[in-house]
């Protein structure tokens, strides 16, 4: 019998694809059902952020990071909002930073309820999402009567957070708190030891410690690969330092690591919110500095100054001294970085964000090659990619 | 903290003194700025020297200084997770220099040169695959430059005739406004016909 010859064929897959997680093209070359190279091309969602923000005052500038990576939006604030404070060199009040860490870890059980499901519906699980969505509603549900939106909250600010938390909050949180873990124990029992999800995860994409440092992974991405090293630990933020909390790492490095490492984010977070509700002090919600942030509302029909500051905050803005500062958060997908270059006026004179996404996607090629294309499919989910923050 | 930083960044320009111009530590954070042709070996360096060990390169940005000769820096992230320390170093370079890549050191060097590439126009030299990777296919400029438009030069609209999306000259209903808030307590500068004889 004659020797057939294969041809290498090349696929093209997305932009718009339910496992792309977004508007990714991929441009891959197939030996049969092999992958052996990926071209990924992305940009399809890219909004021109960083030129916008050096078009806005350092205020007007914050709701851009909401949209950036929108399934975990609060985070992205926090690094923007500490890289103004750097810069400025202002303190936030104890309540504001605990406020802020609640949240923070809010958004990553919002992040890790949508990575999850979406990961399990990849390689052909459905009944997560349906579960998780319903949780990320209530976690929705504290973003709005904290900030008043839904998604993007826009609700940080260089000096502490928009306005205190409404009454009750922090007893609904707890609430939820408290039937939450069952939840997790559900999605554990349901796919930790599920036979397909194994045979689609173990093994499959694994990266070693020096190759994940080599490429720039952060985040669970880098846990996974057995790298004990999380922003949150390591440069503590701030009230980050006062939390009780443990940093889970993989042994394997492979997708199936990658997703137990995220189970046990959520149960980690959770720790942190009980810890942030149960010790949230009382005091200012954002600092008193007028120059800076809005004076309340009663001292302006009364106070000519206060007036004034309000006036010149809304029209002008603060100025920023001249510096520059690399900033960088834990978020839930890794390290979210700001850099942010002040010329001393009150725009931003160059704002680059470093996105943790970037880092992963690019790695796509080196990960898969050699796997198979539904492989890749499983590989993609276990970066957690959002094109929000990978387009800028 | 400084301190520290101070003596390290001190020890890197002793080893390359013919490559490192200038070591500063501000608000915490240690900077280099290094000659372009050095980068490669600098970096090096910061990679493999035990007392250094930056092993991550975190990000590489571009920021445009039009009034300078050389106007763009190209700024390199890097992090020790040994150390739990970062580094910021910069090049100098304007449209026409290339800067070496640092790709055959980091790999996750690539696609961040590319960006620089693409929104600033900072060409790399030996960089394996230089194409653009956010803009539009066939898209013209490198928009993060500081005199590229906010508004860009091109819309995009679907054609009813052609039956498909044409690419036109972008039309504002309204002129972009930019406005200037630097110094409007400080009065007026400017000579208006009548000012001189105010003066005497």
């Amino acid at each position: 019998m004659a020797e057939a010859k294969i041809k290498p064929m090349t696929i093209n897959f997305g932009p718009q694809h339910p496992a792309a997680h977004g508007v990714l093209r991929l441009v891959m070359e197939m030996d049969g059902e092999v992958v052996e190279r990926i071209d990924p091309h992305i940009g399809l969602l890219h909004r021109g952020t960083e030129k916008l923000i050096e078009y806005k005052t350092y205020l007007q500038a914050m709701p851009y990071f909401d949209r950036l990576d929108y399934v975990a939006p609060m985070v992205q604030e926090h690094a923007y909002v500490l890289a103004v404070e750097k810069l400025l060199g202002l303190d936030v009040p104890k309540r504001g930073q605990y406020i802020r860490v609640l949240f923070d870890e809010i958004s990553r059980v919002l992040n890790h309820l949508l990575n999850v499901p979406a990961y399990a519906m990849d390689v052909g699980a459905l009944t997560p999402m349906l579960w998780c969505f319903e949780q990320r509603e209530y976690l929705m549900e504290f973003y709005e009567r904290a900030s008043g939106a839904r998604l993007h909250a826009a609700y940080y600010r260089p000096g502490g957070v928009h306005q205190d938390l409404p009454a009750g909050l922090i007893d609904d949180i707890m609430k939820w708190a408290d039937q939450f873990p069952k939840i997790i124990d559900d999605l554990s029992s349901l796919l930790d030891e599920n036979r397909i999800f194994k045979q689609r995860l173990v093994d499959i994409g694994v990266v070693t410690a020096e190759q994940a440092i080599d490429w720039g992974f952060t985040g669970p991405m880098l846990r996974s690969s057995g790298v004990p090293w999380d922003l949150r630990k390591s440069q503590p933020y701030d009230a980050y330092a006062e939390m009780d909390f443990d940093i889970p790492i993989g042994k394997n490095g492979d997708c199936y690591d990658r997703y137990l490492v995220r189970m046990e984010e959520l149960r980690q977070s959770l720790r942190i919110i009980r810890q942030c509700c149960e010790k949230m002090p009382s005091g200012p919600h954002v600092s008193r500095d007028f120059k800076v942030t809005p004076p309340p509302r009663g001292e302006m029909k009364r106070s000519m100054e206060a007036l004034i500051h309000h006036f010149k905050l809304y029209t002008e803005g603060f100025h920023v001294p001249p510096g520059e500062t690399y900033t960088a958060v834990e978020a839930p997908k890794g390290e979210f970085g700001v850099y942010l270059v002040s010329d001393g006026t009150n725009r931003p004179y160059r704002c680059k964000i470093r996105a943790p996404g970037f880092s992963h996607l690019q790695a796509i090629e080196f990960c898969s090659k050699g796997h198979m294309l539904a492989d890749s499919v499983a590989i993609l989910g276990s970066m957690d990619i959002v094109f929000g923050e990978i387009d800028r | 903290m400084s301190e520290a930083l101070r003596e390290l960044g001190n020890a890197i320009k002793a080893a390359h003194p013919g490559d490192v111009d200038e070591v500063d530590v501000r608000l915490g954070e240690l900077m280099l700025v290094v000659k372009s042709a050095g980068i490669v070996r600098v970096l090096r360096h910061l990679r493999d020297d035990p007392s250094c060990l930056f092993k991550m390169l975190v990000d590489i940005c571009g920021v445009d200084y039009p009034e300078r000769a050389e106007r763009f820096d190209v700024v390199y992230n890097l992090l020790s997770l040994k150390h739990n320390r970062r580094v910021r170093v910069k090049v100098r370079t304007n449209e026409t220099e290339p800067v070496p890549s640092v790709v055959s050191l980091f790999n996750a060097a690539n696609w961040y040169e590319r960006e620089t590439w693409d929104l600033y126009g900072v060409a790399f030299d030996d960089h394996p695959d230089l194409r653009r990777l956010l803009t539009d296919y066939g898209f013209d400029g490198h928009p993060l430059r500081k005199d590229f438009p906010l508004t860009g030069h091109v819309e995009v609209r679907y054609d009813e005739e052609q039956k498909r999306v044409v690419y036109d000259k972008v039309k504002l209903q309204q002129d972009f406004r930019s406005f200037d808030f630097l110094s409007p307590w400080e009065g007026m500068t400017r000579q208006l016909p009548g000012d001189e004889k105010a003066k005497q």
